[in-house]
C-alpha cells in the first residue's frame, strides 16, 4: 500500500508557548502539507488540555544542529572559565546579599 | 532534538550500515551512558540491536494506540448520553495523539511512518492483543477505560524512565492522559452499578470477559521472555512483566470491591506471606492465539483499519496539492 501524499508531507517541529511571558518550547513533531495545515494539528495534538497560547511550527529541515561528536569541542572550553560564576567570587558576610 | 530526519533524510540506510561496525570506543560511551542510567539522544551513536530493539516496541506500541480507537469508536454513536459521549470521543482523540507521539519517536530512530503504516496494515507489524476483542456492551467501554487503561498505565509508567529520549518523553505525555481515561471509565462503572440488576450484570458480564486479557497485555511470563533481559540491560524495560502483572492485580481488587464486581478467578486471593494477592493461571495458548492472528476481531480490526486509511486518501492528496499550489502562486508573484 502506497500513499504518495503522505509521503511527501514534510516534517515539522512544534513549539509551544504555555502561557504568556514564557517562552516557546519544542514539544515534538508532526508531518504536515504546509504550514498552515501543521498549525492545525499541532493544535489539536498538542494543546487539547490548554497547554498554549501560542505555537511555533518550524520545517524540520530548516533547523541546524550542532554535531553530537563535536561536543568536546563546542562545551568543553567553558568548563575551565569558573570566574564566569558568581560563586567563584567571596565576599565578606557582613556585606549581606549581592 | 525530537526528530533526526533533518540528519538523515534519504540515506539513513547507508548511516546505519556504517555504524554497525563502528568501533568499540563508541561501544564503550554508549554502554557507559547507560550504566549510569544517561539517556541515548537520536544523534548518538547505539547498537544496531538496541536501536531495532527500540523500532520494534516503539512502532507496535503506536499501532496499538491506533487499533485501540476502534473498539470504542464503535460505542462513540451510541453513548448512553452526551456527557458520555464527549468524554468518549476526548479519550478516542487522544488515543490519536498517543500514537501520533510514539510514531514520532520511532521515526527519530530511522524508520519511516509509510514504513511503519505498510507494516501495520499488511498484518506483519503486532499490535496489543487486547483489541482483538469485540465490545458487546457499553459496560465493555467502562472496563476498557478502568482494566485497560489501568494496564497499560502500569507498563507505561516505568517507561517514562526509559533510556532512548524520545520513548521517555513521547511517555511522560502519554501517562499525563492516561489517568483521565482510568478515571472515566471506572466512575462510569460506578454509576452503572447503582442502576438497575440489567445494568449492574453488564458491567459484572464485561469484567468476566475482560479479566483474564488484561493479565495477559504484561505479556508472557519472565521465564518465557526472551527479549526482557536485554531490555532490561538496556534500559529499555525498567520492571520485568511478571512484576508488573502483580502491581496491576494488588491495584484493582480493592478497586473491585469498591466497585462491587467480583474478578474472575477462583485461586485470587491475599498471600499473607508474600504481602500480594495469588491469582490463578493465564490461558496462554489463548493469548498467542490471538497475537498471530486468530483472535474474534483480528481480522475485522485491520480491515477497519485499513479502510479507514484509504478512505483518507483523497484528504491527504487534497491537501498535497493545495500545498504545491500555494507555493507555486508564492514563487510566481515573487517572480
Amino acid at each position: 500500500m502506497t500513499t504518495p501524499a503522505l509521503k511527501e508531507w514534510p516534517l515539522w517541529e512544534v513549539f509551544v508557548r504555555s502561557k504568556q511571558g514564557l517562552e516557546h518550547k519544542h514539544c515534538g513533531s508532526l508531518h504536515a502539507a504546509d504550514a498552515a495545515q501543521a498549525l492545525h494539528m499541532a493544535r489539536d495534538v498538542y494543546t487539547r488540555r490548554q497547554e498554549g497560547v501560542s505555537i511555533w511550527v518550524v520545517p524540520s529541515a530548516s533547523i541546524t544542529a550542532s554535531n553530537p561528536d563535536d561536543k568536546g569541542e563546542l562545551f568543553d572550553p567553558a568548563a575551565d572559565k569558573i570566574y564566569r560564576h558568581p560563586t567563584f567570587y567571596e565576599i565578606p558576610e557582613e556585606v549581606g546579599h549581592m | 532534538m525530537y526528530t533526526q530526519a533533518m540528519d538523515i533524510p534519504d540515506e539513513s540506510g547507508k548511516k546505519l550500515a556504517s555504524v554497525s561496525n563502528a568501533p568499540s570506543e563508541q561501544e564503550a560511551a554508549f554502554e557507559a551512558r547507560i550504566e549510569a542510567d544517561g539517556r541515548i539522544e537520536p544523534q548518538d551513536w547505539m547498537p544496531e540491536a538496541y536501536r531495532k530493539t527500540l523500532v520494534r516496541q516503539i512502532s507496535q506500541h503506536a499501532h496499538s494506540e491506533i487499533v485501540g480507537m476502534l473498539p470504542e469508536g464503535n460505542w462513540i454513536s451510541r453513548a448512553p448520553s452526551l456527557k458520555r459521549k464527549a468524554i468518549l470521543i476526548a479519550k478516542v482523540q487522544d488515543e490519536g495523539g498517543h500514537g501520533l507521539y510514539l510514531y514520532s519517536a520511532a521515526e527519530t530512530l530511522g524508520t519511516s511512518r509509510e514504513q511503519m503504516l505498510e507494516g501495520l496494515h499488511s498484518g506483519k507489524a503486532k499490535y496489543s492483543s487486547i483489541f482483538n476483542y469485540p465490545t458487546l456492551n457499553w459496560a465493555d467501554v467502562g472496563v476498557i477505560g478502568w482494566l485497560v487503561d489501568g494496564a497499560a498505565i502500569m507498563n507505561q509508567i516505568p517507561l517514562c524512565r526509559c533510556s532512548y529520549g524520545p520513548y521517555s518523553r513521547a511517555m511522560i505525555r502519554v501517562c499525563k492522559e492516561e489517568s483521565f481515561h482510568q478515571r472515566q471509565g471506572y466512575e462510569a462503572l460506578l454509576v452503572m452499578m447503582q442502576g438497575s440488576e440489567a445494568q449492574k450484570a453488564m458491567v459484572q458480564d464485561a469484567v468476566n470477559r475482560l479479566w483474564w486479557k488484561c493479565l495477559a497485555m504484561f505479556g508472557p511470563p519472565d521465564a518465557d521472555s526472551p527479549h526482557s533481559a536485554q531490555g532490561m540491560r538496556w534500559g529499555i524495560k525498567r520492571i520485568s512483566n511478571d512484576e508488573l502483572r502483580q502491581k496491576f492485580v494488588d491495584a484493582t481488587v480493592p478497586q473491585a470491591k469498591v466497585l462491587g464486581v467480583t474478578l474472575p478467578d477462583p485461586d485470587l486471593k491475599w498471600n499473607e506471606a508474600r504481602g500480594h494477592y495469588d491469582y490463578g493461571q493465564i490461558d496462554w495458548a489463548e493469548f498467542w492465539n490471538t497475537v498471530e492472528g486468530n483472535g474474534p476481531c483480528n481480522k475485522e480490526r485491520l480491515a477497519t483499519r485499513v479502510k479507514a486509511h484509504n478512505d483518507g486518501q483523497w484528504v491527504r492528496d487534497a491537501a498535497q496539492a493545495y500545498a504545491r499550489k500555494q507555493q507555486e502562486r508564492a514563487m510566481k508573484e515573487a517572480a
